[in-house]
């Protein structure tokens, strides 16, 4: 299975004047679970739009499941299934007539259809909604019939675009059990996009796209350890940039300055916790250990907090 | 256990065109103030134009006639109104379609996308047919006499013009982001198009000496290709009534106004529709970083 599923060879693409992505290459395994994880603004949306065969291919080149997106775009959209953030339901229309609308869409009718209409309407648990308009479905439920339409054509590689967005947690879950199910029995190969850190954290790989650069790209894991020991976060109530100061004047690490909070990564913070305290105890308002998270990657990798400008747009 | 992951599948355009055809009128009717919106407002025009206006109405030159009531007049103009409101309400609903989100599982499908505007236009056309036969049943229990063959025609020939309309609708809907833009579109292109069709005032007749306002309104009306949709409809009505049909040169003098030939009507009618079916199919084939 050593397969690329998906092979990104120097993709950019720009809106006018702003570049979305920025010579991007990389190479998905099939079978693999891989998220894309970024800000808002990171590039994962064009990235996906560009997957999804839905925006045309401005520089570089991309092969999915071994067909060339720029000449094969037919070949490809039989092959892959796709999910898209913003709900593509029909609202005025049934579960169950939605799901034939997607049939129709891929090729299959009669007793194919009907067949795997039913087939994905049991498997995600909707075939007792099947009479119902969309629009009287909650969110989780919705998302589930999204899923069931993207994977009525049996698809080899199933894309996702922020599918956690809008669900509670145990419908969160219980999508990750389902991506985890159709991968085991069926090898279908995943790919989503998330601006959720404790949503990557389950990917088998993680690329992490900032201002539409690739800025890191390996296992969970491994992305963690390459930060290196702990990370040590201390909060003031006082000046920042002087507590930093003094704080490089005890420690050899690279020591990075926050809104409220200077941090750095030590493989042994525990040793050094009683000399900061010791020296720097007035100061301090409070002090944090912890093992790195994907957010101290993200810090590591690009310099700057993960959580800012949430509120800017989405693209 | 690959074993699940079976052949890729074999895509249909025509199954999925019907399947998305299907989907409008299903649509449609789930929207109730949709159906009285299209038909309602011009059979209520209808009924008002033709009570106020019939004693004002004359046609040039037909005053010994016995004439045609301005009900009947605009009877075609009506049935044309019906279409014409429909083919929009279905082509607005591409941009529905694209802000809901619908459309961007139709674009990533392995379809053509003709396939897609066939569905919207048919679709479309379809209903606008649907409506105007609505209408034509209960023309007949008012009073206009209408053969049953004359009665099958005229549903075809709606079909055709609506295959027309909602085409043209559609590639002034397929660029659009907003219902509001094409609101604007609809007064000062759609609307415009019906009025100076010969559906509510006939295209007047020219000749030297005319005034220049004349030739030009003669023009304009005459280069408007539902003019021909218009004409061919009020040939259909009286379709078998010979000369004494009440139309220009035959129960009216030729001066009554001006008409394309039966011929000409038709064929400008079908080379309309197939000309703006086949553009919006070449204007939406092309992807673009803007369509869904």
């Amino acid at each position: 299975m050593s397969l690329a599923a998906i092979s990104i060879e120097n993709v950019s693409y720009s809106y006018g004047a702003r570049r979305a992505l920025n010579d991007l290459s990389l190479q998905i395994e099939a079978g693999e679970i891989f998220v894309f994880l970024g800000p808002n603004g990171g590039g994962k949306t064009t990235l996906f739009r560009l997957l999804s065969t839905l925006a045309p291919l401005q520089a570089g080149k991309i092969d999915l499941l071994g067909f060339d997106l720029a000449s094969q775009r037919d070949q490809v959209r039989r092959r892959i299934g796709v999910v898209f953030q913003s709900p593509s339901l029909d609202k005025k229309l049934t579960v169950a007539e939605n799901m034939r609308q997607q049939s129709a869409l891929y090729g299959l009718s009669g007793a194919a259809a009907r067949e795997a209409e039913d087939r994905m309407m049991r498997r995600l648990g909707v075939i007792d909604r099947a009479g119902d308009l969309a629009e009287q479905l909650s969110g989780g439920l919705r998302r589930r019939v999204e899923l069931a339409k993207g994977m009525i054509h049996r698809p080899q590689l199933l894309l996702l675009d922020e599918p956690s967005t809008g669900l509670d947690p145990g419908a969160r879950s219980s999508l990750w059990e389902y991506l985890q199910r159709i991968r085991t029995e069926q090898g279908v190969t995943i790919v989503l996009t998330t601006h959720l850190l404790e949503e990557a954290e389950k990917a088998d790989r993680i690329a992490i796209l900032d201002e539409g650069t690739l800025v890191a790209l390996d296992r969970p894991a491994a992305l963690k350890a390459s930060v290196g020991g702990d990370s040590v976060t201390i909060t003031t109530r006082g000046d920042v940039e002087a507590l930093a100061g003094q704080l490089r004047q005890i420690v050899t690490e690279e020591v990075r300055v926050m809104e409220s909070a200077v941090r750095f990564e030590s493989a042994d913070a525990s040793q050094l916790a009683p000399r900061i305290m010791q020296s720097l105890g007035d100061q301090i308002e409070s002090i944090t250990f912890g093992k790195p998270t994907l957010e101290d990657v993200f810090i590591d990798k690009t310099g700057r907090q993960y959580w800012r400008e949430e509120a800017s747009d989405g693209k | 256990m690959a074993s699940e992951t079976v052949a890729p599948i074999e895509p249909k355009p025509l199954l999925a065109a019907w399947s998305l055809c299907q989907r409008e009128i299903v649509r449609f009717l789930r929207q109730r103030n949709r159906i009285i919106g299209a038909i309602g407002q011009p059979l209520l025009f209808w009924l008002l134009f033709g009570a106020g206006m019939s004693r004002t109405f004359q046609l040039p030159g037909a005053a010994t006639s016995a004439g045609v009531s301005f009900l009947e007049y605009y009877f075609s103009g009506t049935l044309m109104l019906i279409v014409l409101f429909t083919a929009i309400f279905a082509t607005i609903s591409i941009i529905e379609d694209r802000n809901e989100g619908f459309l961007q599982s139709v674009l990533a499908a392995p379809i053509p996308r003709w396939s897609m505007v066939l569905g919207k236009v048919m679709g479309g056309a379809l209903l606008a047919t649907l409506q105007g036969v609505l209408f034509l049943l209960l023309a007949l229990t008012l009073k206009v006499n209408l053969g049953p063959l004359n009665f099958l025609v005229m549903a075809v020939f709606l079909l055709i013009v609506g295959i027309g309309l909602t085409s043209l609708g559609f590639l002034l809907a397929w660029r659009m982001e907003s219902t509001q833009g094409f609101h604007a579109v609809m007064n000062l292109l759609l609307m415009p198009l019906w009025l100076l069709s010969g559906a509510f005032f006939p295209v007047p007749w020219i000749n030297a000496q005319s005034p220049w306002s004349q030739v030009v309104m003669h023009w304009v009306m005459r280069l408007n290709p539902v003019t021909y949709a218009i004409a061919s409809l009020r040939e259909i009505m009286y379709w078998g009534m010979g000369d004494d049909a009440p139309l220009p040169g035959r129960g009216l003098p030729v001066e009554a106004y001006w008409s394309p030939s039966p011929v000409t009507g038709v064929v400008v009618t079908i080379a309309f529709a197939a000309l703006m079916l086949g553009w919006a199919c070449w204007a939406a084939a092309e992807p673009r970083s803007g369509d869904a």
